[in-house]
């Protein structure tokens, strides 16, 4: 099953060599991770792993985490109810003429355009990595140029409601 | 205070007792501040020897060691050290020179990632960019070491940063948000093993090296004859429990004895502590202990159900656990399953034949008697280290010295140089192979310089006997590379005893009288003995060579990937 799990890290030089390096020596798979600074003031900093597996490597993957002096805590938010996010750059070929096509279908996914051409379009898209995923392959057909995805960022939810 | 100055304050102020090392361009300043600083050091003439007898040091003295390198090569030669002191959890910390801070990554003169290349063979490591960082760095590089489960620190000083001044000074205590190590017990898991112990008919206690990092051995002591479970230990747990106490059953596993391993799968109840399940003790896997509930008692959350599946973990410092545990549990008997253990030891007893050669057990066995099991024994890697691992008895911990975990060749020693620098007065013998033995020959030189007592005794088969042991046994005796004797002309099916091979290469004894050591040699079983009360008698260091047979092997064996109790008996 997948999880995802988020680290509050030490902000110190190879701390994100540090949790790759522990995956890779102990053959446990990275689906994704994203990293950024957290907190001015005590200079630490966020990392969140996409990691999937059993039970017996969620285990062992969260105690391997948490025996790395540099990161401080873990949380695996799978189990809690929790808002996950990734972020979409997608650039595909769109001559003028199809322009008004292309823009019903990201209507629909309330992409957002960041860069036009005479020969390509580019958007912006959030969401979860279903609808990211979606979101690709509906735009497959015209031809994507390139691709950058974020990997998923988490954050348990406080209240009772979802979105 | 300059970078340097503050280290060797630091030194000072962690009570390093010794530190070993090799000096070179990246660490002058540190060697400079060394010349007159109160620290003892010990050059070794190799830093592989360097990390191995600070790793002997902190084995023996308990406390943490240290070792000294320079940056690039110096550093690397540390690697091996490193890993054989984190897979046993030795607590050491390692200082290597950099290269300038701004030549970082240039691919300057001796420049070499060596956080990069530590990372996954230390506990942690740290790169020292500010020398106002260094007090803090160096205070905490000592508590990682010694705190929670023991390990080696790096830590890595570019050369600016050893000359740059500082007027902060070292640090007493240092906050390390992410690194709490778990010390006591949860109550709760503690009542769960209590109530497992007290319903278990067949106990059985399986001690690792974490009850000796943990000064636990008075605490096992008590349990084992409290609720009268036997004691097994592993090859890292050796010294533990006295191996002649009524409730020992030795060593188990791949090398261990019949009647431990037979306990382990008859159990009903397991208790490891500090232990940590290796594929050496396990043997397959999904058959080891297969009646028993286990009970896990270590400090470190990620050995519990790393390899076995687990009834009850009690994550804690084993000592500290052991103290809570002794007040919960009730006194016990357990007549019928003692009895039957006692039957396994008098029919299967570890044995081995004598015949008109000398055999490695009376080696082990005379050294022991000679040295009441009260010496400080060092082995290398291979049957030797079996051989003594299965017949010395070790009664006391911190007494046997071995590179477990990584099977390093080389490591003992330059370990028993470390072992006889911390307990000058005790008798520190290293039993050797003459493959190991020349991985870190060169530190010859540094037993001779120091005079230091050692006494090295080289079980001489002429060959990687253990790897030639797995060839007799599983590769129908193709001695593809383990005759140390071989030239390039010897016939290609030749198993290592024709004539015209060259008598010895090297001659040991002619080498140690290089370094001023004196050297003896036996060849016939009678031998063994005088020359061991003359080497043991002798009071500076002595080199002891004892000539056997290539094909002796070390039994009993359980084959790769078989369950622990069908073990190959052998010829005896
Ligand atoms: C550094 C290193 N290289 C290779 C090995 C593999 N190995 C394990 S035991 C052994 C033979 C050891 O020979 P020797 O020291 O003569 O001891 P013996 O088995 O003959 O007693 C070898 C090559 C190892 N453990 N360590």
């Amino acid at each position: 099953m997948k999880h995802i799990i988020n680290l509050e890290v030490a902000n110190t030089i190879g701390v994100v060599a540090r949790v790759t390096g522990m995956f890779t020596a102990r053959g446990f798979n990275i689906e994704s991770i994203s990293a950024g600074r957290a907190s001015m003031e005590d200079g630490s900093a966020n990392v969140t792993l996409v990691v999937r597996g059993d039970d017996w490597v969620i285990e062992q993957v969260t105690k391997q985490l948490n025996k790395l002096i540099d990161v401080i805590r873990v949380s695996d938010v799978t189990e809690s109810d929790f808002v996950g996010r990734e972020l979409l750059l997608i650039k595909i070929n769109c001559p003028p003429a199809k322009r008004t096509e292309v823009s019903m279908i990201t209507n629909i996914f309330r992409a957002k355009v960041v860069d036009i051409s005479n020969r390509s379009m580019t958007f912006e898209l959030t969401g979860i990595d279903a609808k990211i995923t979606a979101f690709i392959e509906t735009l497959r057909p015209y031809g994507i140029k390139e691709i950058s995805r974020s990997g998923t960022i988490a954050m348990v939810r406080d209240s009772q409601y979802k979105s | 205070m300059t970078g340097a100055e503050l280290i060797i304050n630091g030194l000072q102020k962690e009570g390093v007792r010794a530190v070993f090392g090799y000096p070179g361009g990246a660490v002058l300043d540190i060697f400079d501040r060394l010349y007159e600083a109160r620290v003892p050091f010990y050059l070794t003439r190799h830093e592989q020897g360097a990390a191995h007898a600070a790793d002997g040091y902190a084995r023996v003295s308990g406390e943490v060691g240290v070792c000294l390198a320079t940056s690039g090569p110096g550093a690397t030669n540390l690697a091996t050290g490193l890993a054989t002191a984190s897979m046993d959890s030795i607590p050491l910390v390692a200082i290597t020179g950099q290269v300038a801070t701004h030549l970082i990554g240039n691919d300057a003169f001796q420049e070499v990632d060596i956080i990069g290349i530590s990372r996954s063979i230390t506990k942690h490591n740290f790169l020292v960019r500010d020398v106002n960082e260094l007090g803090k760095v160096f205070r905490s590089a000592f508590y990682i070491a010694r705190s929670g489960r023991p390990g080696p620190v790096l830590i890595d000083v570019p050369k600016d940063v050893q000359q740059a001044k500082t007027q902060l000074p070292y640090p007493g205590d240092v906050n390390i948000p992410g690194y709490k190590p778990t010390i006591k017990g949860h109550s709760q898991q503690m009542r769960k093993v209590a109530g497992l112990i007290a319903h278990a008919q067949r106990p059985v206690i399986f001690a690792g090296g974490g009850v000796i990092s943990s000064g636990a051995s008075d605490e096992l002591m008590q349990l084992s004859e409290k609720i009268q479970a036997p004691v097994t230990t592993s090859l890292m747990g050796l010294g533990a429990f006295p191996e002649v106490h009524p409730l020992a059953l030795k060593m188990l596993g791949m090398h261990g004895t019949e009647y431990a391993n037979y306990a382990i799968q008859e159990a009903d109840l397991l208790i490891a502590i500090g232990a940590r399940f290796d594929d050496r003790v396990t043997g397959k896997v999904d058959k080891f202990a297969p009646k028993a509930q286990i009970i896990h008692i270590d400090i470190d959350p990620t050995s519990i159900r790393k390899n076995v599946e687990v009834t009850a973990p009690l994550v804690g410092d084993v000592r500290n656990v052991l103290i809570d545990l002794l007040k919960e549990v009730k006194p016990m008997r357990h007549d019928a399953w003692l009895e039957q253990i006692d039957d396994w030891k008098s029919k299967h007893p570890l044995r081995y034949q004598q015949n008109h050669h000398i055999s490695p057990g009376q080696i082990i066995e005379q050294v022991a008697n000679l040295t009441k099991h009260q010496a400080i024994i060092a082995t290398e890697v291979g049957q030797h280290q079996m051989w003594t691992a299965q017949l010395y008895n070790f009664l006391t911990p911190r007494s046997f010295l071995s590179s477990g975990g990584l099977g390093t060749m080389g490591y003992g020693f330059p370990a028993a140089i470390g072992a006889q620098v911390a307990q000058p007065d005790r008798t520190v013998v290293l039993i050797a192979g003459d493959g190991s033995i020349q991985m870190n020959i060169q530190e010859l030189a540094t037993v001779a310089t120091y005079q230091l007592p050692l006494k090295i005794i080289i079980v001489n088969n002429q060959s990687l006997g253990m790897v030639r042991q797995w060839q007799a046994i599983f590769y129908n005796r193709r001695f593809s590379n383990t005759c140390l004797r071989r030239r390039s002309d010897c016939p290609k099916e030749c198993d290592g005893d024709q004539n015209g091979c060259p008598k010895y290469i090297p001659d040991f004894c002619q080498l140690a009288e290089a370094y001023g050591i004196p050297g003896l040699r036996g060849d016939k079983p009678e031998q063994v003995r005088p020359t061991l009360e003359k080497a043991l008698t002798t009071s500076g260091p002595v080199l002891v060579e004892f000539i056997i047979d290539a094909e002796e092997n070390v039994f009993p064996m359980v084959p790769a990937g078989a369950a622990i109790d069908q073990m190959i008996r052998g010829m005896a």
